[in-house]
């Protein structure tokens, strides 16, 4: 009986939690697949009617644009927030005084809601009230800064925000990372007399390629779920220019009552993220396997 | 001891009577919550309850009645519908198709609902020929408000044309006057289109393009003509309005900041909340063109069991188109009585001229559905004509390719 017990329990304390993933994760990913593939409106039909949903999907313009916004912001946004994060953290690897204050005030923004960071970006943007009004009202006339009512340039203000936001946490990750290096090696490179650049591009970068990767996958997922930033940072706007995916499904599903088309972009959103996580998983297994 | 056990055995008795005849129940999901629109419902709660109903509120805040409708629709997924729910335009058929409305029409026609409301709104209100839902106010859309001292200092009339209104924008931004304040939002954008459409169409030409969406209209040269007028009203916007609230464009006109707004009636609101008086310190005038664009409020009834239920359904249904709350409600939201027999007296200008400008265009046949406020076509068609208007008024989209865009994006919604 004991015995049983022994190797049943851990099953049995893993079985609720297995079926509750199992239900509201995969159970609704499927869901949302079927439904996708019907032509739902303002509740869920269940008459499997082809790939049409897709196909009004891949023919819509705002569609177009939120997809294309998904790769200008997840590239800059990803590929910035881990440079930034990674000279800020090198920087303060140099053994400075009060670094514990510095590393808080680079890790505090992400302490912040997204919707606090879109709302204060919104008026710092703003060019009637933020900036501009503030550099002109300095005798700088000329000057302009007004991305956010530019419908070409608005998606690049939420790079920024988001990008303020993010890389003190992409720092914190690096840092950690640079302090897990092992220290008899780099005292043995400073002793060669190998210049500090060295000893970074050639040991200590190589070393942390897990933080790297961990870093990508954490910045890509808040990427292709980024959402309340958009809403609180230009509404979507100016017209549609800064919709991305996560918008653009919650207009369908919840204003527009078109749940089919909000399905349909869901699964590509879905898709994307099976894109990025499906290699790393791979390699993850792959290394354990090895 | 008999006599307790029989006194309890009658008590008990009484209550099953009086379960029987059925207090009138009623649980009605609105999105009214902001300050005067909660004061307006609360007229509403107060008579339902005098004439002996149980009243269980369901507000649910926020975004236009996004979040409204996601719980009603949770709650008919679960099959415990409201008794009542704020609901307009063709979604009322919508749901209607979905199977989930109720009848109401012995009160409709008990209450003579067919000669007090105007036909097209009568016709909202309509499943297939029976009554499924309330009409509680009619908002007209097509209003242009006006500083009455910028246009004074400027010598400028209300204009009558779009023409006039090219030329009134002109001198003031001449004058360093905002001509037109804006907010930079989609349902905003398309607020001043179907405005704009209006004129320049007509109504026949509106009718056929927002409510029958007939291809030929929408891609002919008067459309055309409708988003080179757009191009011109974006210049008369300042560079700032994107995103902006429409209370706050509502304010740039009230500080004379700005000179006009396009916006529907509850623009009025704004203005005499802040103390202003109608035909003194603001203007109110229908935008250039004929006709009337309306948005009615109404609430739809939903198939509910139970006698009490159904009592509180009629109860409502009956005191919705009431004369006494139709007068208390539209006093209090700024918009006007749906039916036409109330008396106006205690109205303001704005809403007398909007009240016999309804009158004539519903004999005149020009009494149209708004399509920006989701009176005149179906969520997802509307919403890809407002994608296109809003994607056209914020870049340097040509007209021709506006056009293109517009049919193919309605092509693509059906």
């Amino acid at each position: 009986m004991l015995k049983w017990l022994e190797t049943h329990t851990p099953k049995m304390v893993l079985a609720p939690s297995f079926i509750a993933v199992l239900i509201f994760v995969y159970g609704f990913i499927a869901w949302t697949g079927w439904v996708s593939l019907t032509r739902s409106r303002l509740l869920p039909k269940y008459e499997i009617d082809g790939l049409i949903q897709y196909d009004r999907l891949f023919a819509s313009p705002r569609w177009d644009t939120a997809f294309g916004n998904l790769f200008i912001f997840g590239a800059l946004f990803i590929v910035i927030a881990m440079v930034l994060g990674l000279v800020l953290a090198i920087l303060l690897d140099q053994n400075i005084r009060t670094e514990g204050a510095l590393r808080t005030i680079y890790l505090y923004p992400m302490a912040l809601s997204m919707i606090v960071t879109g709302t204060a970006w919104k008026w710092i943007l703003n060019p009637g009230l933020g900036l501009e009004a503030t550099v002109q009202g300095w005798g700088f006339e000329t000057f302009s800064f007004d991305w956010l009512v530019d419908p070409d340039m608005a998606i690049y203000t939420v790079v920024i925000a988001a990008i303020w936001q993010s890389s003190g946490f992409v720092m914190a990750l690096f840092l950690a990372g640079l302090r897990s290096v092992d220290t008899e090696i780099i005292r043995a490179a400073q002793v060669d007399g190998i210049p500090t650049w060295r000893v970074y591009t050639a040991i200590i970068l190589p070393s942390m390629a897990p933080i790297f990767l961990s870093a990508f996958i954490v910045l890509s997922h808040l990427a292709i779920k980024s959402f309340d930033l958009v809403i609180a940072l230009t509404g979507g706007g100016p017209g549609y220019a800064t919709d991305l995916p996560a918008t653009y499904m919650y207009a369908m599903a919840f204003s527009r009552g078109d749940l089919g088309q909000a399905a349909s972009s869901a699964m590509v959103m879905m898709l994307v993220v099976f894109a990025i996580v499906v290699p790393y998983l791979y390699s993850e297994l792959r290394s354990k396997d090895g | 001891m008999k006599t307790y056990i029989l006194s309890a055995v009658s008590g008990l008795a009484l209550v099953a009577a009086s379960a029987a005849i059925a207090d009138p129940e009623a649980e009605v999901l609105h999105y009214w919550t902001s300050g005067g629109e909660a004061k307006s419902v609360a007229v509403l709660q107060e008579e339902f309850a005098a004439n002996g109903g149980t009243w269980t509120d369901m507000p649910v805040a926020g975004g236009g009645g996004d979040a409204a409708m996601t719980a009603l629709r949770a709650r008919v997924l679960s099959g415990n519908a409201p008794t009542a729910v704020q609901l307009k335009g063709p979604a009322i058929q919508e749901w209607y198709e979905e199977g989930v409305l109720a009848d109401i029409s012995s009160v409709a026609e008990a209450n003579n609902w067919d000669a007090v409301l105007p036909a097209s709104i009568a016709g909202h209100m309509k499943c297939e020929g029976t009554w499924c839902a309330a009409p509680v106010n009619v908002h007209r859309v097509d209003w242009i408000w006006a500083n009455a001292s910028v246009l004074e200092a400027n010598g400028i009339e209300m204009p009558t044309t779009w023409d006039e209104f090219n030329a009134a924008a002109e001198k003031l931004q001449a004058a360093g006057i905002i001509p037109l304040a804006h907010g930079g939002q989609a349902w905003q954008d398309a607020t001043v289109f179907e405005a704009v459409a209006l004129g320049i169409l007509g109504p026949d030409g509106y009718r056929k393009a927002f409510v029958d969406l007939d291809m030929d209209t929408i891609k002919s040269d008067e459309m055309k003509a409708v988003f080179d007028q757009m191009r011109t009203m974006r210049g008369f916007v300042d560079d700032n309005f994107s995103g902006r609230d429409w209370n706050l464009a509502t304010a740039m006109v009230m500080n004379g900041e700005a000179a006009f707004q396009i916006m529907g009636d509850w623009a009025k609101g704004e203005f005499m909340a802040a103390g202003k008086a109608p035909g003194e310190d603001f203007l109110c005038a229908s935008t250039p063109g004929d006709g009337f664009l309306y948005n009615v409020d109404s609430f739809a009834m939903f198939n509910v069991d139970g006698e009490d239920k159904k009592a509180g359904q009629e109860l409502l249904a009956k005191l919705v188109v009431g004369e006494n709350f139709q007068e208390v409600f539209n006093l209090n939201k700024g918009s006007i009585p749906a039916r036409t027999d109330v008396s106006l007296d205690a109205f303001d200008q704005c809403a007398t001229l909007s009240a016999s400008d309804m009158n004539a265009s519903s004999e005149g046949g020009s009494l149209l559905p708004s399509y920006a406020h989701g009176m005149a076509l179906r969520g997802a068609q509307a919403g890809a004509i407002t994608d296109t208007v809003t994607a056209h008024f914020n870049s340097d989209m040509s007209a021709d390719d506006a056009v293109n865009m517009l049919a193919d994006a309605i092509a693509n919604s059906m």
